[in-house]
């Protein structure tokens, strides 16, 4: 193993704490819930209170990596927030994370977009800059308070959340490789200054999600070598509950490798959040040892695969417990959501 | 007048068809039927293209013109025209190309129908397919296909007892078919039960009574009977070649338990065939919904009006039942490229008369019917086609 490969150093997550009902927005639309319920297999999301956004669900991620890894935080050398819901269209969201987490002035800082993969984008250039030895630590964020337009069909899913990954060496998990397949593919937009995105329905499917990762997980997995029984848990981009399940399959996956990281059917789908918070829960169980796939999905498109082995370094980590943290939750009805996400104007 | 002849037949596969354009499409289906045909391109003298609303769905109208291009006969400058009823564009441009060979004005013509429905979403499909109503007196006023249709089958079944169960079993039948058809866009069987528990969409049709949003492309190359053996051994002969027409909008019809205009049609189309319903050994009927396929069994005289759920139930237009009806799949599974629909139905029954239907071949079909429906009913187009 190279000395210089870089490691997954600490890690942290935030969900907000306010949860609506799938059964409860299907009501207001006259749609069976029950019905759009199992056939997303989301069951209720997760929505912003009226005062968090992408920045402090950021910076709350960024806290609770740094609690528990312990870092010194003046000693990141990076940081980059990836989130299609960033407050300002020009101003960025990770000069507020790095001030709140006390990490400048001496580092690098910027926000990025790919639709919901701009996290695992961040995380990928901050091993670049680990491995390359310009900086200690690089911290990457993913989070999202996804916006869907009422009435529409993303409205379901659509939900807040986001993880923060270190990334230095020795840390508790080694990412032996990384790999993206992109391409220009258009299922899912939002242009400057529209409120809401718009996507092509079932052409996010196939040609999208499915290709995507399909085509990155195995790129991967062939060229680190490994088949998919060999691994003890995956986690795939989750825009519900149904497509990670059916690109498990389609991979050769077992449902046992990603039940632990598989968040969708109880918070939604926290776009950029998605995968690093699915990877974030896998961690927080993980053995040494523990081999993992992480493979994201950001429209428009690409996936980025992370292959990745749990070290004997995880026993002493102060996990987290997002899964409790998940669990303290309070439901509101469709108008409180509505206020909560600031719909009335 | 002239007998005509289908001398070669083409399609794409239907479905949602994302990695090809429109005119990629137009292109496979073109080169399909002339290489079966065996004709060189520049013996083609005319060229007839179906498309019911390209300009809406991929922003692209005259599409005579751009099938040429991808023909590459610009040279020629045969004459090729767009042809538009809605649902019917590729019957009837079936019919325009069968009169403009049948009137000796042409010898060879090629006959296509596509549509590219899927580079728009859902809505909007629904809305553009609307414009096939009447827009001042129904669309603008909330109808849509799904809902018209679903007032006919309200009638039909307060009328004569026909029951879900039985619209259902149309749906189930078509997707076995279409399990049997490699180009179908359905190849998954259903029970009555899926249909039943599948989402409402306009009471009481569920979302498997209905036909889907498709992409595809389908094309047909005709020649004077008298010619015909020269470029195949299995010419086929389009012995009835009847277009009709009604009201644009439902109210506006006489009767709501049938399709007058298809029943126009098939009667003349019988008439011109000298064959009796009973006659017909297969039929691709107009699915677009379920108790669409109950009631042009009945208009077409497969069965008495009324009688067509009942039928559907027995078997009679199943796969070994005395007329086996939608062999492709149908539109409902087969799918539902709107200008190429007319046009891959007598792919259908040439296929199935020529004896090369694969799986789903009927044995010993000599005659066969394609009946294809604009709109509401709207326009009719019913050809018979007979081995010779």
């Amino acid at each position: 193993m190279l000395p210089s490969m870089a490691s997954i150093v600490g890690y942290g997550a935030y969900v907000p704490r306010y949860r609506i009902k799938v059964e409860e927005i299907a009501r207001i639309w006259g749609r069976d819930g029950k019905s759009v319920s199992s056939g997303l297999y989301v069951f209720e999301k997760s929505v912003p209170a009226i005062d968090e956004d992408t920045a402090t669900i950021s910076v709350e991620a960024a806290r609770n990596a740094v609690r528990s890894s312990k870092i010194d935080a003046k000693k990141i050398g990076a940081i980059y927030v990836g989130s299609e819901s960033h407050p300002y269209a020009v101003k960025p969201t990770a000069t507020i994370v790095a001030e709140a987490i006390e990490a400048t002035p001496e580092l690098t800082a910027a926000d990025y977009e790919f639709a919901c993969k701009a996290g695992t984008a961040g995380m990928q250039n901050c091993i670049a800059l680990v491995e390359s030895k310009r900086i200690t630590y690089g911290m990457a964020i993913g989070a999202d308070v996804a916006q869907a337009a009422p009435g529409d069909a993303l409205e379901y899913t659509a939900a807040a959340g986001g993880a923060a990954f270190i990334i230095g060496n020795e840390g508790i998990a080694e990412i032996n490789d990384t790999i993206s397949f992109t391409t220009d593919t258009p299922d899912f937009w939002r242009r400057e200054g529209e409120p809401y995105p718009g996507h092509g329905e079932r052409f996010t499917g196939a040609p999208a999600y499915f290709r995507h990762i399909v085509s990155a997980a195995k790129m991967l997995m062939e060229k680190v070598g490994m088949k998919a029984s060999e691994y003890d848990y995956a986690v795939f981009h989750q825009p519900n509950g149904k497509f990670p399940m059916r690109v498990a399959k389609m991979l050769g996956f077992e449902k046992k490798q990603i039940e632990e990281g598989l968040l969708c059917p109880i918070i939604g789908n926290t776009y950029s959040g998605s995968t690093m918070l699915g990877l974030a829960c896998v961690l927080d169980v993980a053995k040494p040892g523990d081999r993992i796939l992480a493979v994201s999905y950001g429209s428009g498109a690409g996936s980025d695969a992370f292959d990745i082995t749990v070290n004997d370094a995880i026993e002493d980590y102060e996990r987290q417990n997002i899964r409790k943290m998940i669990e303290n939750k309070e439901y509101v009805d469709y108008g409180t959501y509505m206020k909560l996400r600031g719909e009335f104007k | 007048m002239r007998d005509v002849a289908v001398i070669g037949i083409g399609m794409t596969e239907f479905g949602e068809i994302w990695e090809k354009s429109f005119r990629e499409l137009v292109a496979e289906a073109g080169i399909k039927a002339i290489m079966d045909a065996g004709i060189e391109g520049e013996e083609i003298d005319a060229l007839y293209i179906g498309g019911m609303s390209t300009g809406r769905f991929i922003g692209q109208e005259h599409v005579g013109s751009l099938a040429v291009e991808v023909a590459g006969l610009e040279d020629l400058h045969i004459p090729s025209t767009r042809v538009e009823a809605a649902c019917a564009s590729g019957g009837v441009a079936m019919h325009q190309g069968y009169l403009a060979v049948a009137s000796g004005m042409y010898d060879i013509v090629v006959v296509g129908g596509a549509e590219k429905m899927t580079d728009v979403v859902g809505g909007e499909a629904t809305n553009i397919l609307a414009s096939a109503a009447d827009r001042e007196w129904e669309a603008f006023f909330g109808a849509t296909f799904p809902g018209l249709y679903a007032l006919m089958a309200k009638y039909h079944m307060h009328k004569y007892g026909t029951t879900q169960e039985q619209l259902a079993m149309v749906a189930v039948k078509n997707h076995y078919n279409g399990s049997l058809n490699p180009k179908a866009q359905f190849k998954r069987r259903i029970s009555v039960e899926d249909v039943l528990k599948s989402p409402m969409v306009a009471d009481p049709l569920h979302l498997l009574d209905c036909s889907p949003i498709s992409d595809g492309a389908a094309a047909a190359v005709l020649a004077p009977l008298e010619i015909a053996k020269n470029y195949t051994d299995k010419p086929i002969k389009i012995s009835a070649s009847i277009q009709a027409t009604d009201t644009l909008s439902l109210h506006g019809r006489k009767r709501f338990d049938a399709l007058p205009a298809a029943q126009h049609a098939a009667k003349l189309a019988y008439e011109k065939a000298g064959i009796k319903p009973k006659d017909v050994d297969v039929a691709e009927v107009h699915d677009c919904f379920t108790i669409a396929e109950i009631i042009a069994i009945e208009d077409l005289g497969f069965v008495e009006k009324g009688k067509g759920g009942k039928a559907t139930e027995e078997g009679l237009t199943a796969l070994d039942g005395e007329i086996p009806v939608n062999t492709s799949g149908g539109l409902k599974a087969k799918g539902h490229p709107v200008g190429a629909t007319g046009v891959a139905q007598i792919n259908e029954i040439v296929l199935q008369l020529r004896g090369e239907a694969g799986e789903r071949q009927v044995k010993e079909a000599e005659i066969g019917l394609a009946h294809n429906v604009g709109g509401s009913g709207g326009t009719a187009v019913v050809h018979i086609l007979e081995v010779i």
